[in-house]
C-alpha cells in the first residue's frame, strides 16, 4: 500500500526531493553560481529522465489525486521545458543573486502544476493552482532592481488574486448545487439550473485569465515586459501549457454535459483572442511584448482545437504545447541573448543579426517559422493538427477565418526575420558570446523544431496515450 | 525505380551545401547535385516507358508508401505518372540552368545555392506527391526560401516584394488547407490519399465548396486574375535565378495543383465552375498581354508576359477536354523553360548594362552577339513562332480549347488567340529595341557570354528546341495521363 502511494506520486516526490536538497544546501554551504548551475542543469535532465521510469496509473486519497498515461505525458513536457529554461538563461542565472531561491520557487510552482494535472476534485484543483501561480509572482519580482519587474509581479499577483476569487465563488457554486466536488460525479450531477451554468461562466472566466483570452489578457503584455525573461519564457510555455491542460479536463471532463454552451463561448472566445492577439502583436517594437501578444493568438488557435470534442483535440493540443515548448523557448532564448548583449530588447536590435551570429540567426528564424506554422518546422503539424480538431465540428467560415488568421501571424513573424537577414545594422553588431550550455539549449531546440513533425511517431505516442 | 531518391538527392546536396567552406566548392556541389538529379529524371523517363510496356496502363508507376500519421490518415505516397515526370524534367532542367547562372553570386554563396536546392526539393517533392497533407507539405516548403532569396539577395524594392509574395502564396496555401480539410471532413473521412480519394464518391454539394477553395488557392501560385499581383513585384525583386526558379517552377505548381487536386477530384465541382475559370483566364490573358506592352522594364515585361501566358494554362484546365489539358501541361513545360530562359538572358544583360530598362539599352547585337541572338529566340518561343516550344503549347490548348464547341469557350478562345497578335507587338517592339539600333558609348565595351551563361543558356535552349521540334515524346507521355483524368471527369 505505501508502496504505492511512493509510485504513483513519484514525479512530484521527485519535485519535492529536489526543493528540499537545493534547500539544504542553500543553508549549509555557499556555492558560486557557475559551479551551482551546471549542478542544477544536470538534476533537472535527471528529474526529465527519471520521469519515464516506474509510473503507474491509478488514484490516491479517494480519488483526490488521479494519474494517467496522459498525465504522465504532460509532466514529462513540462520536465522539458524546465531543463530547457535553465539551459537557455545561462547567463541571466549565473549573475542572478539568488539562483538556488529563484530555482526553488520555480519547482514549487512546477510541483503546484503537477497536481493540478493530477487533480481529481475541485479543492485539490483550486490549491494547486494556488501553489502553481503565487511563486510564480515572486520570480517575476527578481530582478530586485528593476522597478518594472516589481510593476510586473503586482500586476501578476492582483490578476491571479482576482481570478482565483471569480473560480472560487464559481466552485462554491457548483458544491453548492450538486453537493459534490469530486470529478467523476459532478457531470452526473449536472442539470443545466442557471445557477449551475453562472458557475461554470465563472470557471470559464478565470481560466480566460490564466490563459490570457481576450477580453481578460490585459495584464499579459505588461508582465511579460517586466519579468526577466526567464520567468516569461515559464509563464509562457510552462504555465499556458498547464492551463490548457487543466482547461481541457474541465470541460471534456468536469463540464462534458454543457458541451452545448462551451461550444460557443469557445467560438466567440477564439476569434475575439486570435484577432486581437493578432492585431496587437503587428504593431509591437519591444520583443518580449511581441512574443506576449503573439502567444494569445496561439491560445486562441488552442480554443479552435478544444472546440473539437474528440480525443484528436486532446492529442493536437498536447502537442501543439510540446511543440510550442521548442519554439517559443528558442525564441525567447535568443531574444535574451542578444538583448543581454545590447542591452536593447526592441525588435530593431536584431538587424543585421546573421553577418556576425549566424547560429542565433538561423535559431531565431527557424523559431519564427516554426510559430508561424510554415514546414519543414514543428509548428506547421502543430499548427495544422489544432485545426484539424478543430474542423471535424466547426462552419466552414470560421475555418476559413482561422486559416486567413494563420496569415496575418505569418506577417509579423516575417518582420523578425527581415531584420534578422534583409536589414543592415544601426552600428555593427559584433559576435555574442554565448555560454556552452545556453548554446546546447539552443541546439536542442533547434532540432527539436526541426525534427519534432517530420518524426511523427511523436504524434502517435502521444495519440496513444489519450 | 526508387523515385524517393529524388527527394534524397536535393536534400543530401543542401546538407553537403551547409558542410562546406570553401565557396568554389560550394558551387561545384550544387552543380553536380542536379546535374545527377536531371540524370535521373531522364533514367526515371525511360524506366517509366519500360514499366508502361511492362504493366501497361496504370493511373501511377513506382508507388511508394510508408505510414506518416496514421491516426489521421496521412501517408507517405509518393509516385509518378506522365504528368509528373515531364514537370520534374522540365523543373530539373531549370535547376540546372539556374545553378549556373548563379556562378558569380558573393554575397552568402553557401547559403543561397542551399535555398535553391530546398526550393528545388520542395517542387520534387510536390510534383511526386500522392497524398493531399504531403503535397501541402511540400507546396509549403518553398515558401522560405523563395522569401529569403528575394528578400536578400533581390534588387529594389525587394523586402516589400518578399513580403507580399510569401503573404499572397501564403493565403494561397490558407484557402488550400481548408478546401483539403473540407474534402476530407465532409466526405467521410477517406484519408488524405489521392489514390483513395479518386474511388471516393464525394457529394456534389462538397464539391462546389471546395472546388473554389482549392483552385483559387492553387491559382494564387500560378497568377490566377485577380490574384496575380505578386507576380510582377516577386519576379523583377528576385535575383536572376529567383527570377527564373519562380517563373520557371513555383508557378507550374500552381498550374500542377488545379489539375491533379482540384479538376482531378472534384470532377463535378470542376464542370460547375469551368465558365467562372474561363473567364478569369481570358482576362489574364488578356490583361496581362496589354500590361506587358506598356512595361519600360525587362524583367516586369517578362513577368507581366507570364500572367499572360500562365492564363493559357488555366483556360486549357476550364476547357475539359483531353487535348486542352495535354496543352495546358505543355503549356506549364514550355512556358517553364522559355520564362527561365528570358529571366536569364535578361540576368545577362543587367549583370554588363547595370540596367534593364529597355529604352536605355540598344544595338547589343553588335557587342553581345551571342545574349542578343538567344533573346530574340526567346522572343520568338514566347510569341509563339514554329518550330519552338511555345507554338506547339498554345496550338494545343486552342485545338482543345475549340472542341468545347458552346459559345462562352469559343469566344474565350477567339480572344485568346487575338492576344498572341498582342505578344507579338510587344514582344518584337521590346527585342527590337534592345538589340538593334545605335549602340551607346558607354556599352561599347561590353562582352559576350561567358562560360557558365553559355551552358546554361544551352540546357534551357536545348530542351526548348527538342520540345518544338519534336513534341510527339512529350505528348505521348502526358497524353494517358490527362487521358485517366478525362475520364474521371467525364462520368457521369
Amino acid at each position: 500500500m505505501s508502496l504505492e502511494y511512493l509510485i504513483l506520486l513519484k514525479a512530484e516526490l521527485q519535485i519535492c526531493l529536489l526543493i528540499f536538497f537545493l534547500l539544504l544546501l542553500k543553508i549549509t554551504r555557499t556555492i558560486p553560481n557557475e559551479k551551482l548551475l551546471p549542478l542544477i542543469q544536470l538534476l533537472l535532465l535527471a528529474n526529465f529522465v527519471g520521469g519515464f521510469f516506474y509510473n503507474q496509473s491509478g488514484d490516491l486519497f479517494d480519488g483526490m489525486f488521479v494519474s494517467n498515461t496522459l498525465i504522465h505525458l504532460q509532466k514529462h513536457i513540462l520536465n522539458l521545458a524546465v531543463y530547457f529554461i535553465s539551459l537557455l538563461f545561462s547567463g541571466w542565472f549565473r549573475r542572478c543573486l539568488h539562483l538556488t531561491e529563484f530555482f526553488v520557487l520555480m519547482l514549487s510552482a512546477l510541483l503546484g502544476m503537477y497536481f493540478l494535472l493530477s487533480s481529481g476534485n475541485l479543492l485539490i484543483f483550486y490549491l494547486s493552482l494556488e501553489l502553481a501561480t503565487i511563486p510564480i509572482a515572486a520570480m517575476a519580482n527578481f530582478e530586485l532592481t528593476r522597478k518594472r519587474s516589481a510593476e510586473a509581479a503586482m500586476k501578476l499577483i492582483s490578476s491571479a488574486a482576482f481570478s482565483s476569487g471569480i473560480l472560487l465563488f464559481g466552485i462554491s457554486l457548483i458544491y453548492g448545487t450538486t453537493g459534490s466536488i469530486r470529478f467523476p460525479e459532478i457531470p452526473l450531477l449536472l442539470d443545466g439550473s442557471a445557477l449551475q451554468v453562472m458557475a461554470f461562466v465563472f470557471l470559464v472566466t478565470a481560466f480566460a485569465f490564466k490563459l490570457s483570452i481576450v477580453p481578460f489578457h490585459l495584464w499579459t503584455a505588461d508582465v511579460y515586459e517586466g519579468s526577466p525573461a526567464a520567468v516569461t519564457a515559464f509563464l509562457s510555455v510552462v504555465s499556458k501549457g498547464v492551463i490548457a491542460f487543466a482547461f481541457l479536463t474541465i470541460l471534456y471532463k468536469v463540464f462534458q454535459p454543457f458541451n452545448g454552451i462551451w461550444y460557443p463561448i469557445l467560438l466567440l472566445l477564439s476569434i475575439l483572442t486570435i484577432v486581437a492577439g493578432n492585431l496587437f502583436a503587428l504593431r509591437q517594437q519591444n520583443m518580449k511584448r511581441f512574443l506576449a501578444f503573439s502567444s494569445i493568438a496561439q491560445v486562441g488557435f488552442i480554443l479552435v482545437a478544444m472546440m473539437g470534442k474528440s480525443p484528436e483535440s486532446i492529442t493536437a493540443i498536447t502537442y501543439f504545447v510540446l511543440i510550442y515548448v521548442f519554439s517559443n523557448l528558442a525564441a525567447f532564448g535568443v531574444m535574451e541573448i542578444v538583448a543581454q548583449h545590447t542591452g536593447n530588447e526592441n525588435r530593431n536590435a536584431l538587424k543585421g543579426l546573421y553577418k556576425t551570429n549566424p547560429l542565433l540567426s538561423w535559431v531565431l528564424a527557424l523559431a519564427m517559422f516554426s510559430l508561424a506554422g510554415i514546414p519543414p518546422t514543428a509548428g506547421f503539424f502543430g499548427k495544422l493538427f489544432l485545426i484539424t480538431a478543430g474542423a471535424s465540428t466547426a462552419s466552414y467560415g470560421f475555418i476559413i477565418f482561422v486559416a486567413l488568421n494563420l496569415v496575418v501571424s505569418l506577417y509579423y513573424y516575417l518582420l523578425v526575420v527581415k531584420n534578422i537577414f534583409m536589414d543592415d545594422a544601426i552600428e555593427p553588431l559584433e559576435k555574442i558570446p554565448i555560454f556552452g550550455s545556453a548554446k546546447l539549449g539552443l541546439v536542442l531546440c533547434a532540432a527539436g523544431i526541426l525534427l519534432v513533425g517530420i518524426f511523427s511517431w511523436i504524434y502517435d505516442y502521444i495519440a496513444a496515450q489519450v | 525505380m526508387n523515385v524517393s531518391l529524388f527527394l534524397w538527392v536535393p536534400l543530401a546536396t543542401a546538407l553537403l551545401l551547409l558542410l562546406i567552406r570553401n565557396i568554389h566548392l560550394v558551387r561545384v556541389v550544387a552543380l553536380i547535385g542536379s546535374v545527377i538529379q536531371a540524370f535521373l529524371c531522364i533514367f526515371l523517363y525511360f524506366m517509366y516507358l519500360k514499366e508502361r510496356a511492362r504493366i501497361g496502363d496504370a493511373f501511377m508507376y513506382f508507388e511508394q508508401q510508408f505510414n506518416w500519421f496514421p491516426s489521421l490518415g496521412i501517408s507517405y505516397h509518393v509516385g509518378v505518372d506522365g504528368i509528373s515526370i515531364a514537370m520534374m524534367l522540365l523543373t530539373s532542367f531549370v535547376v540546372i540552368a539556374g545553378v549556373l547562372m548563379s556562378w558569380r553570386v558573393e554575397k552568402m554563396t553557401r547559403e543561397f545555392f542551399f535555398l535553391l536546392i530546398l526550393l528545388s526539393l520542395g517542387a520534387y517533392g510536390f510534383f511526386l506527391s500522392l497524398d493531399l497533407f504531403l503535397l501541402f507539405f511540400f507546396l509549403e516548403v518553398a515558401v522560405i526560401p523563395k522569401y529569403l532569396l528575394i528578400g536578400i539577395w533581390g534588387s529594389g524594392n525587394r523586402k516589400y516584394s518578399a513580403n507580399k509574395l510569401a503573404l499572397m502564396l501564403m493565403m494561397g496555401s490558407a484557402l488550400i488547407l481548408v478546401g483539403i480539410l473540407g474534402l476530407y471532413f465532409l466526405s467521410g473521412k477517406p484519408g488524405f490519399d489521392i489514390t483513395q480519394l479518386k474511388a471516393t464518391d464525394v457529394p456534389e454539394k462538397v464539391q462546389q465548396v471546395c472546388f473554389p477553395l482549392l483552385f483559387i488557392g492553387f491559382g494564387v501560385f500560378t497568377a490566377l486574375f485577380p490574384f496575380h499581383t505578386w507576380v510582377p513585384d516577386g519576379h523583377s525583386s528576385a535575383p536572376t535565378a529567383g527570377s527564373m526558379f519562380l517563373a520557371g517552377i513555383s508557378m507550374k505548381l500552381g498550374g500542377y495543383g488545379c489539375l491533379r487536386v482540384a479538376c482531378f477530384l472534384l470532377p463535378a465541382g470542376a464542370k460547375a465552375f469551368a465558365e467562372p475559370i474561363i473567364i478569369l483566364s481570358t482576362i489574364a490573358i488578356i490583361y496581362g498581354a496589354f500590361a506587358t506592352m506598356m512595361q519600360k522594364d525587362l524583367k516586369y515585361l517578362n513577368a507581366y508576359s507570364s500572367i499572360s501566358h500562365c492564363g493559357f494554362v488555366l483556360l486549357g484546365l476550364g476547357m475539359l477536354t483531353q487535348t486542352a489539358y495535354t496543352g495546358a501541361v505543355l503549356q506549364m513545360v514550355s512556358h517553364g523553360l522559355m520564362t527561365a530562359l528570358f529571366f536569364a538572358v535578361i540576368g545577362m544583360i543587367y549583370e554588363r548594362t547595370h540596367t534593364r530598362t529597355i529604352s536605355e539599352m540598344g544595338g547589343l547585337l553588335k557587342v553581345m552577339p551571342m545574349a542578343s541572338v538567344l533573346l530574340i529566340i526567346v522572343g520568338m518561343c514566347s510569341l509563339g513562332l514554329p518550330g519552338l516550344s511555345g507554338f506547339v503549347a498554345e496550338m494545343t490548348i486552342f485545338t482543345g480549347a475549340w472542341q468545347n464547341n458552346t459559345i462562352l469557350p469559343r469566344v474565350a478562345t477567339v480572344l485568346a488567340c487575338m492576344s498572341i497578335v498582342v505578344t507579338a507587338v510587344y514582344i518584337l517592339r521590346a527585342v527590337g529595341s534592345v538589340v538593334m539600333g545605335p549602340l551607346k558609348e558607354k556599352y561599347q565595351s561590353l562582352t559576350d557570354m561567358v562560360w557558365y551563361e553559355k551552358w546554361a543558356a544551352f540546357v534551357l535552349l536545348l530542351g526548348i528546341l527538342i520540345m518544338g521540334v519534336a513534341p510527339g515524346w512529350l505528348v505521348a507521355l502526358i497524353k494517358p495521363a490527362t487521358q485517366l483524368i478525362m475520364q474521371k471527369i467525364q462520368q457521369p
